[in-house]
């Protein structure tokens, strides 16, 4: 398979949030500020990068050797915990301030979809290597924050605009991210 | 707080979609018809309750540090039992709710629930809190489903209700972010009366 295709599909085509709906909490949850939504968008490339790798090698050397591919959620799972506490551990050291602003939203980078999604799909798609697995979780991450940021200029601007009462606030955020979905469709031509 | 209260608040006052918007990828990827939502709903339920119950049992064993890991792994092994029960019993819906299945596991109203709820009551009340949240939550796939197919597909728990294709639309992904934002607003404005 060739990489372009997959990064080209992975980050427009089959966008992780707006065409295959996976992150989509973290996606209302941290899309106020393009500054936040950056961070985020940062800290999702590095955990789902070294996830999809390490879930990569656990499933083809440990689950599919001994044929224990049932345990398949439960170590998947485990494996992205810890290293969501790692990632936390190095931002709280290297970068405050970036810690401070995604607060209470790191630790949910666990119960990010996207992350576990991202690392099952790579494994159970048929001609995925490591090098193509790898590829393609970086370009899905690069997706991810790319949706998220385009969103969160969006929602900046939202806040000045005189909108419907009964539609301010949540109602209008997702019909926004439905447009902007609307949208994306139209890169599926590409593939 | 009354048993009565337990149970029904899941189902306006602290709905897991419409209110505290949680959960919402499976309510998103799922819902493209009605029998699709109710499915992945009571699937969700199940894992909810039965993770409820044992969070509530084993809450005075775990050490406080690692409690959020160990829920992670109880509600795990459930999602595997419905995977496989699933696979086995129900291919074809299996096939069609895919990836979203192993995916419950990082459903945030389960683990939000274990955490908030289960861990601090007892094991009677932790199942009616899941079976109101559970049950709260397939109401609105269920209800989301049933919009999307009646004004995607033209139809509803696959009975036709009119001719010709409908908007492919809500069937596709946009139409479900649209349609979720404006059943919110519906919903503000009904609540808002009555309060």
């Amino acid at each position: 398979m060739e990489y372009v295709l997959i990064i080209i599909s992975a980050i427009f085509v089959n966008n992780v949030i707006l065409a295959k709906f996976l992150g989509v909490c973290p996606f209302f949850g941290v899309s106020k500020k393009v500054e936040t939504a950056l961070g985020m968008g940062g800290a999702v490339v590095f955990v789902m990068t070294i996830a999809t790798i390490v879930t990569y090698l656990i499933q083809k050397y440990i689950l599919d050797k001994f044929g224990i591919q049932y345990m398949q959620t439960i170590t998947f799972i485990l494996i992205i915990a810890s290293l969501v506490q790692l990632v936390e551990i190095i931002l709280k050291k290297m970068s405050p301030s970036l810690y401070q602003a995604l607060g209470i939203f790191l630790p949910l980078i666990t119960t990010n979809c996207a992350v576990l999604g991202v690392a099952i799909l790579a494994v159970s798609t048929d001609g995925f290597g490591l090098m193509e697995s790898t590829v393609y979780a970086i370009a899905s991450a690069i997706g991810f924050g790319l949706a998220l940021t385009i969103f969160a200029g969006i929602r900046e601007q939202l806040d000045m605009m005189d909108v419907p009462e009964g539609m301010k606030g949540v109602p209008i955020a997702f019909v926004t991210a439905g447009i902007l979905a609307l949208a994306f469709m139209g890169f599926s031509g590409i593939a | 707080m009354s048993k009565v209260n337990i149970f029904t608040r899941g189902f306006f006052k602290e709905n897991a979609v419409f209110v505290m918007l949680l959960g919402l990828c499976p309510a998103l990827g799922t819902t493209t018809s009605a029998i699709n939502g109710l499915a992945m709903g009571l699937a969700t339920t199940f894992v909810l309750i039965m993770s409820n119950i044992v969070v509530s049992l084993i809450k005075s064993q775990i050490p406080d540090k690692v409690r959020i890991p160990a829920y992670i792994v109880v509600i795990a092994s459930f999602v595997t039992v419905v995977e496989l029960t699933m696979k086995a019993y129900l291919p074809e819906l299996f096939a069609v709710l895919g990836l979203f299945i192993p995916l419950i596991v990082v459903n945030c109203l389960i683990l939000g629930r274990a955490e908030a709820f289960a861990s601090k009551n007892n094991v009677f009340d932790s199942i009616l809190d899941g079976l109101g949240m559970g049950l709260g939550f397939a109401m609105a796939l269920t209800i989301l489903g049933a919009v999307r197919e009646v004004l995607g597909s033209g139809s509803i728990f696959d009975i036709p209700l009119y001719e010709g294709d409908g908007a492919l639309v809500f069937v596709l992904a946009p139409g479900a972010f649209i349609a979720l934002g404006y059943l919110i607003a519906i919903l503000n404005k009904l609540t808002k009366k009555t309060a």
